[in-house]
């Protein structure tokens, strides 16, 4: 092995896969075979960059070589800047070797275009087939697929990856009309209904036979970018909801445009990243999955923004002030997943502990809900609770007046705006 | 008040258990340690680990709890936290004077207590599972040094194991001076006699002649994949508490 070219390789090409934001390792159920190298399903992070982010997956193009010219991508034709390419047999050493250390979890693979979608994608499947029929790697797989592959490419690829994804790029085909000419979103979605149809017999089957292989046992996600385009919150989290509802999609991604390319068409150079802007729409993202919330009550023709002051259930309830207040000994589940500082965990704990004792204030603090939010729109057992009859905008102030943004100090420019 | 001394472990804490209910013991105290016939011991009554003993009161928790519940209670007196055995006594006697299973009765604070220690030996057990960095050998095996606040080592046999299967590995809990070894076929804890005082590490630093290259390729990955426009140190520490620093290869 040549170490000083797979060094070089490897920056380059990690390098420009770091904006590809998925990482989860999670959601598969791959064991162990035949006292092989590895297992998939736990989701561990096994270590985080120094901008907070979790490492999880060996995350790499293949090559940044490409044939398309997207505005918003380093890796396009016309962007003056280093290429390279692995070999298969290069990535699959680095895998292999960076799982038996504990480094990773497993193998994300991407890649810019080479020649055409399948010459490219036959090189992707063919590092993943290598790995699971050579190495006996069960370890976690996720595979980007090009837009454009053929159906074959994609059933292999669904037979050693456990994730596949499309990207998105843009949220609207107009956004990617704009800055991505090359592409189709046609392109994208054809691949995503065919994945899916093929999940879903695959699920058929092995009802029937228990010896049918897995095919993408973690299922497909995608990536939207955020602020590159002028789209509000409400066209990104109505796209994400459509993709969720009718691709069966596991996650979707939103990744805060960092500027790295000087063009007309995008925002400049020296615009922050919108990362609040992406910690909300991932808050709004987990209240659609998790707690029951419909894409129109976080955002809609009235409030098409999500309000960055503030987390977008604080926000539901405060615009709905006749919901509440909710009785904690009392209300469904459902209804005490909705009050503003009480997670999943903690509104599981209050339904377990109440059928023993009605539950205080001090009881529910040490379940852990954040009793500065959630006090303004519970009842519990004690006589001492919120009798004023504050207006959403009052509750608002008070809340923001005690709590100090964790995005305050990192990110002064883009708070002074608002 | 009444102070049992136990061995320290599990079935050690269960006689304890036994002890109390048959003396009909109201007011005590838990300590662990070695009897040791002095007169700083008098008023202290010893345990001797009982097997038998220790299976009956396992017997009756069984009844009253669920298979995860006497699971989650093993696991809070693995942790080894200074001081909590008067809260794991509290809990096993609240299990034992309910008619019902009060596993969910987060209203009381010994199931609380409890919930709260089992949260921080998991957290700290998967961090084992994520910040674990093993450096081959020249034998083959996969070596790896860890200092966990918790004694986790034995909770982490079955995760390693059905990872690992078909590499030599040890993990050293250096703090403890006991390590788990895998050979291919089972695992069995190990200590080791480090007779010069240096560290494990450096004493068997005998690795094989890619794992260089593989450190380097590592911490060049680690590098590249940052966003220096989104640095966030806080955010960065919350998540790899420095105390782990000095045995991640990307951080050393």
């Amino acid at each position: 092995m040549n170490a000083d070219r797979i060094t070089e390789k490897l920056n380059i090409l990690a390098d420009a896969a770091k904006y590809d934001v998925s990482c989860a390792s999670s959601g598969s159920n791959r064991k162990n075979k035949d006292k092989g190298l590895g297992n998939a399903s736990n989701g561990i992070c096994h270590s985080y960059t120094e901008d907070g982010r979790c490492v999880s997956l060996l995350k790499i193009l293949l090559t940044n070589h490409c044939i398309f010219d997207c505005a918003y991508c380093v890796s396009r034709k016309n962007n003056d800047i280093k290429r390279a390419a692995f070999t298969v047999q290069e990535v699959v050493d680095l895998t292999i070797n960076f799982y038996r250390r504990n480094y990773i979890e497993g193998l994300f693979l991407s890649s810019g275009i080479f020649k055409d979608a399948d010459y490219t994608m036959e090189r992707l499947v063919r590092v993943a087939k290598k790995l699971r029929t050579e190495h006996n790697f069960n370890g976690y797989i996720h595979l980007k697929s090009i837009p454009g592959a053929s159906d074959e490419l994609m059933r292999e690829a669904g037979l050693y990856a456990d994730r596949l994804s499309v990207n998105l790029e843009m949220p609207t085909e107009a956004g990617l009309k704009l800055l991505a000419p090359d592409k189709n979103r046609q392109d994208m979605i054809d691949p995503m209904r065919f994945l899916k149809n093929e999940i879903v017999k695959n699920t058929e089957e092995k009802k029937l036979f228990k010896s049918t292989p897995m095919f993408a046992p973690a299922g497909q996600s995608t990536q939207v970018i955020v602020g590159a385009t002028p789209e509000s919150d409400q066209q990104v989290l109505q796209s994400a909801n459509y993709f969720y509802k009718n691709f069966n999609l596991k996650r979707v991604y939103y990744s805060g445009y960092v500027p790295v390319l000087a063009d007309q068409r995008l925002p400049a150079l020296n615009t922050a990243v919108p990362m609040v802007r992406e910690n909300r729409l991932y808050q709004a993202d987990w209240l659609m999955r998790f707690y029951g919330f419909h894409v129109n009550e976080i955002v809609n023709d009235g409030n098409p923004l999500l309000d960055l002051d503030i987390d977008p259930k604080l926000s539901w309830a405060i615009r709905n002030m006749q919901v509440f207040p909710v009785d904690i000994n009392k209300a469904d589940l459902q209804l005490i997943l909705r009050v503003p500082g009480i997670g999943l965990q903690s509104a599981q704990k209050i339904v377990g502990a109440r059928k023993f004792a009605r539950l205080g204030w001090e009881q529910l603090k040490k379940i852990g809900v954040a009793i500065n939010r959630a006090r303004y729109f519970i009842t519990c057992n004690s006589n001492e609770f919120e009798r004023r009859d504050l207006t959403g905008q009052n509750i608002k102030q008070f809340i923001m007046a005690e709590s100090q943004s964790k995005y305050i100090k990192n990110s002064q420019t883009q708070f002074s705006l608002f | 008040m009444n102070t049992l001394l136990y061995d320290g472990t599990f079935e050690g804490l269960l006689t304890a258990v036994f002890e109390i209910y048959d003396r009909k013991l109201h007011h005590v105290k838990l300590i662990t340690g070695e009897w040791r016939n002095e007169a700083l011991f008098e008023e202290v009554i010893p345990v001797i680990t009982d097997e038998s003993r220790a299976n009956r009161v396992l017997r009756g928790l069984r009844k009253k709890l669920s298979t995860a519940g006497v699971q989650r209670l093993y696991i809070t007196h693995m942790a080894e936290i200074a001081g909590e055995d008067s809260n794991i006594l509290g809990f096993i006697r609240y299990v034992f004077d309910s008619d019902i299973n009060i596993e969910e009765d987060y209203g009381n604070r010994y199931v609380m207590r409890l919930s709260e220690i089992l949260k921080m030996v998991r957290r700290e057990k998967h961090r084992m599972e994520a910040f674990v960095r093993f450096q081959k050998l020249k034998d083959g095996t996969f070596y790896a040094g860890i200092e966990p606040d918790f004694n986790v080592l034995p909770l982490l046999i079955k995760h390693f194991k059905s990872r690992y299967a078909d590499q030599k590995w040890m993990i050293y809990d250096i703090k403890r001076s006991y390590g788990l070894y895998y050979d291919l076929h089972d695992t069995q804890f190990i200590a080791m006699d480090f007779a010069d005082g240096g560290k494990p590490a450096n004493v068997i630093a005998a690795y094989s002649e890619d794992e260089g290259i593989y450190q380097t390729l590592w911490k060049n990955y680690f590098t590249s994949v940052n966003i220096a426009s989104r640095k966030n140190t806080r955010l960065h520490i919350r998540h790899i508490p420095k105390r782990y620093w000095r045995h991640l290869t990307e951080k050393i």
